[in-house]
């Protein structure tokens, strides 16, 4: 055997060792750091030092009607945009998934609301959204239907975000299904074609069951991304009118730098840090539970 | 299989019923960028006007675009490489090594609300004098892109044979040798995915340069954000605003399609 060094026998440690201190310096500490100042009463803008006040910081945060309606809005925005996507993108997937001249052309069209800066596309759809000049309210009266205030009226400001939203994400989905249909083996196809299985019992029978890991997998990714929605929101209502639409990470944002109340801001982060957590486990393991 | 005719005739227009509401957003961007405020305010909305460039005159000679957008590429392409720096041999030891536990560490990381660390950053930021540094910017969005990085590097490298290495350290060379002489040029595709997905995802990055950066180095979309919260928006501005901000990261994805959809996509197909 050749002897070798120091370095190479300790190989399997050092080579992660940066990205490893790395993340802890700038992920581990800061999370920690936060939990630290949920236990206590610091607001920056007061000049008084941090306070140790135990659970003080939770309870305020518990008994505040906007917290409370948040967390509504967060769950409310987050199912009804994933599942909206959800639905449209396998849809859309099953319908391309077969060879058909400028299908690349096509996939390259699916990629453009993935990469555009979602700032940018809140910006675009504040323009559609415009009630005395948006696109959207003239298709509406082109069908002699009443005008909408979309994000402008408190009624209407959630749906209109988590269209924009399912305009953006539908096509991740989509790709994803795409890719997970052409990796299936064509087998099952070949037997169930010969026993004369319609195409509706071919989806429903091999398709979807074969797809469902890849599906829930592109969900709970999509999910968490959506639990934590902040640029489209901020751009384009800033949570309003009033607080209407102010989810979590609006909330904890306007909590830490516009009020510069850490204690509560803490509070609220360490509760959507484990809401993230909690969800990308649990479904997680509900994608274990399908997988084969 | 063979194609009845109505399915011919019916398949090209369902696709345009998906392509149509994909695009529209970006024709209607790209149109009002190019008309006066008089034709953008106008009712009915106008889709046959005099296009003029002056929105564009406005945003690159009126506003400091210009900076905003070298300090984009500034803390894109800083950030991407110590992504790299950090993360190619730490996605090489978790494909190698089977090192389960970091890399669930690294989907942590990926999947974590950036506003939980974003708060303790500012305290940190301020006082070391760090605010609206290339510093805290670079150093932010790193851990934006680290994550691409690992996560899409460690299943690339489960993909190269073992032998090639192997091989090499046979011929007397050390195993870092092998992995930046061997393992790195063999992976280009898989690092061109990365750095195309990681440097996007920065250069879109709202959330960190609105609290970390001022003045000196803001980056684009806090600049677009900002041409927003004018008393009176100048849409057409905004909008050529947009475009500004969109054509690199679309051109990127044009000329590296496939490695983009196959970054996007990995990670759940194969699990």
């Amino acid at each position: 055997m050749i002897k070798s060094s120091f370095f190479e026998r300790n190989l399997k440690y050092l080579f992660p060792l940066p990205a490893l201190i790395f993340v802890i310096a700038l992920m581990v500490f800061p999370v920690l750091y936060t939990l630290f100042i949920s236990f206590s009463d610091w607001t920056l803008t007061s000049g008084r030092p941090l306070v140790f006040a135990g659970l003080s910081s939770y309870m305020k945060i518990l008994s505040e009607p906007r917290f409370l309606d948040a967390v509504g809005r967060t769950f409310y925005f987050t199912i009804g945009a994933v599942l909206a996507e959800a639905v449209l993108g396998l849809t859309i997937a099953v319908i391309l998934n077969r060879e058909f001249r400028g299908k690349n052309p096509l996939k390259f069209i699916l990629l453009l609301p993935l990469v555009a800066t979602p700032v940018a596309v809140g910006i675009v759809f504040n323009l559609f959204y415009d009630p005395t000049i948006g696109f959207l309210n003239y298709v509406l009266s082109l069908f002699g239907l009443p005008q909408s205030g979309w994000v402008t009226d408190s009624t209407s400001v959630l749906p209109s975000l988590m269209l924009v939203d399912i305009w953006q994400w539908t096509p991740m989905i989509a790709l994803i299904v795409l890719a997970g249909l052409a990796g299936l083996s064509s087998e099952p196809y070949e037997s169930a074609k010969v026993d004369g299985a319609t195409p509706v019992q071919i989806f429903f029978r091999i398709t979807l069951p074969m797809i469902t890991p890849t599906i829930l997998t592109a969900i709970i990714l999509r999910a968490v991304d959506a639990l934590k929605t902040y640029d489209i929101i901020y751009a384009m209502t800033g949570g309003g009118p009033g607080y209407s639409s102010e989810t979590l990470n609006i909330l904890a944002y306007k909590y830490s730098f516009e009020y510069f109340n850490l204690g509560q801001a803490s509070s609220i982060l360490v509760f959507l840090f484990f809401l993230v957590l909690l969800f990308s486990l649990g479904v997680m393991k509900l994608r274990k539970r399908f997988e084969m | 299989m063979k194609q009845s005719l109505r399915f011919r005739i019916l398949f090209p227009i369902i696709v345009l019923l998906i392509i149509i509401p994909m695009l529209f957003p970006f024709l209607w961007m790209l149109m009002s960028a190019f008309k006066t405020q008089v034709d953008i305010i106008s009712w009915p909305p106008k889709f046959i006007f005099s296009p003029t460039m002056v929105n564009f005159y406005k945003v690159f000679n009126e506003q400091n675009f210009l900076l905003y957008l070298k300090n984009s590429m500034i803390v894109g392409v800083g950030a991407v490489s110590f992504s790299l720096l950090l993360g190619l041999p730490a996605a090489y030891s978790i494909a190698r090594f089977h090192q389960k536990k970091l890399s669930v560490m690294i989907l942590v990381a990926r999947l974590m609300p950036g506003i939980s660390f974003l708060m303790p950053w500012y305290i940190v930021f301020s006082r070391l004098g760090l605010m609206d540094s290339y510093t805290a910017l670079i150093l932010s969005h790193i851990l934006i892109a680290l994550p691409v990085v690992v996560w899409i590097m460690s299943s690339y490298f489960e993909t190269v044979p073992r032998e090639m290495e192997e091989s090499a350290m046979v011929d007397g060379a050390t195993m870092q040798h092998a992995f930046v002489s061997i393992i790195i040029p063999l992976s280009v595709p898989g690092i061109v995915t990365s750095v195309t997905l990681s440097f996007i995802f920065s250069w879109n990055n709202f959330m960190f340069s609105q609290v970390l950066s001022m003045e000196k180095t803001r980056t684009l979309p806090i600049a677009v954000y900002n041409f927003m919260s004018y008393a009176e928006v100048d849409w057409g501005g905004v909008m050529a605003a947009a475009v500004a901000i969109m054509t690199p990261a679309i051109i990127l994805t044009m000329i590296f399609q496939k490695y983009v959809v196959k970054g996007l996509t990995m990670g759940a197909v194969k699990g």
